[in-house]
């Protein structure tokens, strides 16, 4: 960087004069002055050196034949651009017109005949300090411009490699409709969708304090995270504690991550969430049009250590075509001229007069225009609706492996105790070691479906002693996830076990298991006898085992199931 | 001045009043309000009074929870006081109060 200095420097100073005496006067005062000289006799020559040499500062005769200082002087300040080559005109002119012209026509100063040594030198220091500071206003100016385009060029490659991860999930899923400025990852907003093996869907929606690349750096570890996790099949539990532990490490203190995360079920027809300093999200209930408001119950994620996160989340019901609304908070914090904030009843009101549920997003946008007179640019909303699962689509995982060491005939067996049951999910590792068999990779949606119904049928039916019978209206949903909590924090003893039998039949092969608990056990004949029937909430787990896998059955007074998956020669 | 700091007598509670818009513009000023609070040992408690505050962004949370560190994190003693409904908003959807005492 160039700072203005003082200290008198050797400048090239360009004399004009017609005069020869005058010329030569005045070239050996400046020279005694310490500057380099050089001399023109009119105007025309005087722009001629001016474009050959280029002086830092002229001296210049008014009235000069050929081409007079006046037009001159603009020549060389045309010639100069951007540079402040100052101007002095010599003049022995006395009326205020001719002098007011002498600065009209792009001269930085005048100085009346005879010279005045002391004022020259004056003068020469004064406009050698102006070209100085001008110099650095423009090196300065183009370093700016220069750095911002950088940045801007960074932001354009940040992003398209970010659009890349945040892209790979599901957020073009029929169900999923969202609106995001094209830059909200610049204002820190995020917003990631993908399907677990079982074919649950997981979407989460972030906000990160702060604004530009530092809020954009930490969504990087955030999508792996989620995605990793949700691919591999483990719930919202799981990946929340490992996000906030994660964000926790690598995150100021400052920096943290407001986010909603939901885990909508569409065999179960469940919602599933966790939210931690966002706004209210909304479960939108088609049939009755009442609106569960999803409430922030946590601290957002980065800010608690990992001892002390808490990811316990709510659960509630949902019926096909129901709608769930993530919103950031640049919706209700939109302020309007008088720095008024746009607020959740506003929302609410938007929310009584919206009659077509499509058209929900265009509505609050309009909101916020007729508030403040223009939108936010760092406004994200999200809308996901419970469809019948054969419409929601999960892609079918690639593998990427040959097979040449694909295990065919083995059995293993596995007992989760009380400690374990209680933080721990087994499932992503079971799901894992099947996935090994590449028979029964084409199945792998139904096999974690059932095998998570079984576990989590072990677990609370069984070792928790929970009522699904609880679960049949909306109510006693909410009411047994609750107990489920308790009693899964006050849990001393018990045991679910798994069993595992993968044998080759001819070409194919047949893949056993069996799941047992330490619970009570159930009436087998009597759930077995209930009809099928898709409306209610309670029971459907028996019946998808039933339909997904084959042989399914249940001993030992329902402690014990068993169910069989079938694979035929591959192609 | 928008962040003003008092000691008490016996140097022993530190009040931090912030005014008007809370967000990162005062940063600067925030972090040297506690960081030399004018006393050789530090301020056993800290009270942030927000009555003149308007309003509170997610770097004002940010700046809270520095504060936080800086005084001891789990162990520090810090209470946010006379938060108007607006802030009191912000500060609960954050659950802050987890942190913080908020009056």
């Amino acid at each position: 960087m160039i700072t203005v200095q003082s200290a008198p420097e050797s400048l090239t100073i360009l004399i004009a004069e017609d005069s020869a005496a005058d010329r030569m006067l005045l070239s050996s005062i400046v020279r005694r002055q310490g500057h380099q000289v050089l001399t023109a006799a009119n105007g025309a020559e005087a722009v001629d050196v001016f474009r050959q040499q280029r002086p830092q500062l002229v001296l210049m005769d008014a009235m000069m034949p050929v081409m007079d200082g006046f037009a001159a002087a603009a020549q060389i300040k045309a010639l100069a651009g951007e540079t402040l080559v100052p101007i002095i005109f010599l003049t022995s002119l006395s009326e205020n017109q001719a002098l007011a012209r002498c600065l009209e026509v792009g001269g930085d100063d005048f100085l009346a005949k005879p010279y005045n040594q002391v004022i020259l030198a004056a003068k020469i220091k004064a406009m050698d300090r102006l070209r100085r500071l001008q110099a650095t206003v423009v090196q300065q100016r183009d370093q700016i411009a220069r750095h911002h385009e950088y940045l801007l060029n960074e932001q354009r490659v940040a992003k398209a490699v970010f659009d890349k991860v945040a892209h790979s999930g599901c957020l073009n899923a029929p169900n999923i409709r969202y609106l995001q400025s094209p830059y909200a990852l610049f204002n820190g907003d995020l917003l990631l969708a993908a399907f677990t093996p079982a074919g649950d869907m997981h979407v989460l929606l972030g906000d990160f304090t702060g604004h530009g690349l530092p809020a954009a750096v930490g969504a990087m570890p955030l999508a792996e995270v989620f995605y990793g996790m949700t691919a591999k099949g483990y719930g919202l539990a799981e990946t929340l504690r490992e996000m906030n532990a994660k964000l926790k490490r690598i995150l100021p203190v400052d920096m943290f991550c407001c986010a909603t995360m939901l885990c909508l079920s569409f065999q179960n027809r469940s919602l599933e969430v966790w939210n931690g300093g966002m706004p209210d999200g909304y479960l939108h209930s088609i049939a009755s049009g009442e609106r569960t408001p999803l409430t922030a119950r946590h601290l957002p994620l980065g800010v608690l250590s990992p001892q002390t996160f808490d990811d316990r989340t709510e659960v509630f019901p949902m019926a096909l075509g129901d709608r769930v609304f993530l919103l950031s908070d640049g919706v209700i914090d939109t302020c309007d001229a008088d720095e008024q904030l746009f607020g959740v009843q506003r929302l609410q009101q938007v929310f009584a007069a919206n009659r077509q549920p499509d058209t929900l997003f265009e509505d609050i946008e309009q909101a916020l225009r007729d508030f403040r007179g223009e939108a936010r640019d760092d406004v994200s909303m999200v809308e996901v609706s419970l469809l019948e699962p054969a419409h929601a689509n999960p892609p079918v995982p690639v593998y990427s492996d040959s097979g040449q060491s694909c295990p065919l005939d083995w059995s293993a067996s596995f007992e989760f105790r009380a400690a374990t049951l209680k933080r721990f999910n087994p499932l992503p590792y079971l799901l894992h070691l099947l996935q090994e068999v590449h028979g029964l990779r084409a199945q792998s949606g139904a096999l974690y479906s059932v095998l998570a119904e079984l576990y989590s049928n072990a677990l609370e039916h069984g070792v928790l002693g929970l009522d699904s019978s609880l679960k049949r209206d909306v109510a006693g949903f909410t009411r047994y996830y609750q107990q489920r909590n308790a009693r899964l924090d006050e849990l001393k003893e018990g045991y679910v076990r798994v069993h595992l039998q993968v044998t080759p039949e001819g070409e194919g092969g047949c893949l056993a298991i069996g799941v047992e608990d330490s619970g009570k056990g159930f009436d087998v004949g009597q759930v077995l006898e209930r009809p099928v029937d898709p409306g209610r909430l309670s029971g459907r787990g028996v019946n998808l085992v039933r339909q997904l896998g084959r042989n399914a059955s249940w001993s030992d007074d329902g402690r014990s199931a068993r169910v069989e998956f079938y694979w035929k020669a591959l192609a | 001045m928008s962040v003003v700091t008092q000691l008490s007598p016996d140097g022993k509670k530190l009040t931090i009043s912030v005014k008007g818009r809370f967000d990162f513009a005062k940063h600067q000023e925030f972090r040297k309000s506690y960081e030399r609070p004018g006393t050789e040992v530090p301020p056993s408690s800290i009270v942030v009074d927000l009555k003149e505050a308007t309003y509170l962004d997610s770097s004002a949370l940010g700046m809270l929870l520095l504060l936080r560190d800086h005084a001891g994190g789990d162990d520090s003693d810090i209470r946010v006081v006379n938060s108007s409904s607006d802030v009191k908003k912000i500060l609960a959807i954050s659950n802050f109060d987890k942190l913080f005492d908020i009056s």
